[in-house]
């Protein structure tokens, strides 16, 4: 084959290397993933140095201070056992941080390995595969969590476990979808002459290859899962007193809403703040990504 | 088209059946069932007791009979009745459903008066100001916890301004309101639900809406149209907008499950007694047929929702083909 030289070549460059590089320059001139980035590096600042940065003991009850209004003392307040409200904050960001990212791995490893088999080998393994996906689909996700929860109880671990048992179904379709493109291509046909077992060829040649909208999804779902988290401890099924969570705290928010609003106020702020991080970063990820710039 | 119908119909049922037998059985995999959740306050009912009203649910029998039993009841469209109080699962659904429905479909009009008209904005003013504020509305909607939203509202609209009630769906005492004050009560106390309910959805629908529109502003029959002279508006709300409409369709039958679940989390911030509160308080007492009863139909619903979106679509757009 001739050697291409100049513009031609310039047009067809698509080593990774360079890919990666436009993809960063993208990256970096996309204001709103940028910010994204910036919030999800400050919470997670936050949740890596609890220990030196919280002004208070998260657990120090002080019955001379129940329900103090925000102060320099109590920057967000304090709730009604007189615990330091930005110091629970603080600590419940490890929380969320943890049931987030775990529940994510969970879910994006369970959607990897159903999409891959149905996207790879089709046909009836596929039928199967994506009936079981509607069916999951076609439950109320919150249904499914409070049975699981019913049956597990309620602890940080299970919670992860349960967001991670009904959130799989999103990745899966999407590793299908790339699966099911990628397949037919020539570097799957070489790698399949070369002898390559199955295995191998999901996991060292296709997987790789569709990785970015999986990593798309994965970024958004771990601010999904936060509010799933947040959501569920609210309703008192999640993480379980006395550790501090997000929605841990807004529940006790919602029994002193008539006189005390910055237990509600703040613990949610934290919540949409962390959620829109990851939101934004994972739109950002999927513009620098995908060149055609499509969203879906 | 009639074939693919008749297929898509077929296919369903054994997903129904799937769904029907997948929840049956988590249902059953959590510890204690109706007798125990029943007697956990009388810790002076004998074992003996507990097993006769074990006997009287069929919770004495194997699992898979127990399915069958619901399963042939289900089919002559029998929810069974409730643990709790021995009334008909349908009558106890039936009583719920009204004021879940009202809110949901209040909640969708909003949604959908306010999202169209803002995702066709900001498709057609691209990057202006108002396409930014409202992706960052959008991104707020979305990130933000409706329950809390829910919470703030309680407080400034409820309790520092008083304007609208705070829980419940009427007030305690209505005696001496005409059915004018009655209607008007009621409407108070569904202002915050329906709100707080429509800003998940409004947040989703307009991005949706605006990336449709993008979508289609690009398509070939955009710039004929354009071409031939036409005017901005009659491109944009004839041509443009009729093809952008229609994937809307389709999302709406997939909310279904959504709508059902917030529902759950929203009736229970604001003390509505509507079908998510039943679930909620049945899938915690073990209340099997009516956790079933309100599940199954629902995961239908949402089933022939996505078949008649299909369908629809089909019948919208004839280049699209179903097979």
């Amino acid at each position: 084959m001739a050697r291409l030289t100049g513009p031609v070549q310039r047009s067809m460059g698509t080593s990774p290397s360079r890919t990666a590089q436009q993809a960063y320059v993208h990256l970096r001139r996309n204001w709103l993933a940028a910010g994204g980035g910036v919030l999800v590096v400050i919470v997670f600042a936050a949740a890596l140095l609890a220990p030196w940065i919280s002004p208070h003991d998260p657990a120090q009850i002080d019955v001379k201070s129940i329900l103090l209004g925000p102060s320099i003392q109590h920057p967000f307040g304090t709730d009604e056992l007189g615990r330091d409200v930005l110091s629970r904050m603080i600590w419940g960001s490890r929380v969320s941080l943890e049931v987030g990212f775990v529940a994510i791995g969970i879910a994006t490893f369970i959607g990897i390995l159903i999409g891959a088999a149905a996207g790879y080998y089709g046909g009836a393994v596929d039928s199967v595969l994506m009936r079981f996906v509607d069916i999951m689909l076609s439950l109320p996700t919150i249904f499914l969590v409070l049975v699981v929860i019913a049956i597990l109880e309620p602890s940080i671990i299970n919670i992860m476990i349960v967001i991670g048992l009904t959130s799989w179904m999103e990745p899966a379709r999407l590793v299908r979808a790339e699966f099911i493109s990628l397949k037919e291509r020539e570097f799957v046909t070489a790698a399949r002459a070369l002898g390559a077992a199955d295995g191998r060829i999901i996991f060292r040649h296709i997987l790789p290859n569709g990785l970015s909208p999986i990593l798309v999804s994965a970024t958004m779902g771990v601010g999904g899962a936060i509010l799933v988290e947040s959501a569920l401890s609210f309703l008192g099924l999640g993480v379980q007193p006395p550790t501090p969570s997000w929605g841990s705290l807004l529940s006790s928010g919602k029994d002193n809403i008539e006189i005390a609003w910055w237990l509600s106020v703040f613990p949610g702020l934290a919540i949409l703040v962390t959620v829109l991080g990851y939101n934004v970063l994972g739109e950002g990820i999927r513009d620098a990504l995908d060149p055609r710039q499509r969203e879906r | 088209m009639l074939l693919y119908s008749i297929k898509r119909l077929f296919l369903m049922v054994p997903i129904l059946l799937g769904i029907t037998l997948l929840s049956f059985t988590i249902m059953h995999m959590a510890p204690g069932g109706p007798a125990e959740a029943q007697m956990e306050f009388s810790a002076k009912a004998s074992a003996e007791a507990r097993e006769r009203l074990r006997k009287l649910y069929g919770a004495d029998q194997p699992l898979h009979k127990q399915y069958f039993t619901w399963l042939t009841k289900f089919m002559t469209l029998d929810f069974g009745e409730a643990f709790a109080d021995g009334k008909k699962v349908k009558d106890k659904i039936l009583e719920r459903l009204p004021i879940t429905l009202t809110i949901n479909l209040l909640s969708l009009s909003v949604v959908l008066a306010i999202a169209i008209p803002i995702g066709i904005l900001s498709a057609t003013h691209q990057y202006s100001l108002l396409d930014r504020l409202t992706t960052l509305f959008v991104f707020v909607g979305y990130s933000m916890p409706h329950f809390w939203l829910a919470l703030l509202l309680i407080y400034l609209l409820g309790v520092q301004w008083g304007i609208v009630p705070i829980s419940g769906i009427q007030s305690l005492d209505l005696t001496g309101l005409s059915a004018w004050g009655r209607l008007m009560d009621k409407a108070n106390h569904l202002i915050l639900p329906v709100l707080v309910s429509a800003v998940g959805g409004l947040a989703g629908f307009s991005r949706y809406m605006r990336n449709n529109m993008l979508e289609v502003m690009r398509q070939d029959y955009i710039r004929t149209a354009r071409a031939k002279g036409l005017s901005e508006n009659a491109v944009v709300y004839k041509h443009a907008l009729r093809n952008a409409l229609m994937p809307v369709i389709t999302i709406l039958g997939l909310a279904v499950p959504g709508v059902i679940g917030g529902s759950a989390i929203m009736e229970q911030v604001f003390g509505i007694p509507g079908m998510g509160q039943l679930m909620f308080q049945a899938v915690f007492s073990r209340d099997y047929n009516v956790a079933m009863g309100i599940l199954v139909p629902a995961a239908l619903l949402t089933m022939l929702g996505n078949f008649l979106a299909d369908i629809g679509y089909a019948f919208a757009d004839p280049r699209v083909r179903l097979r």
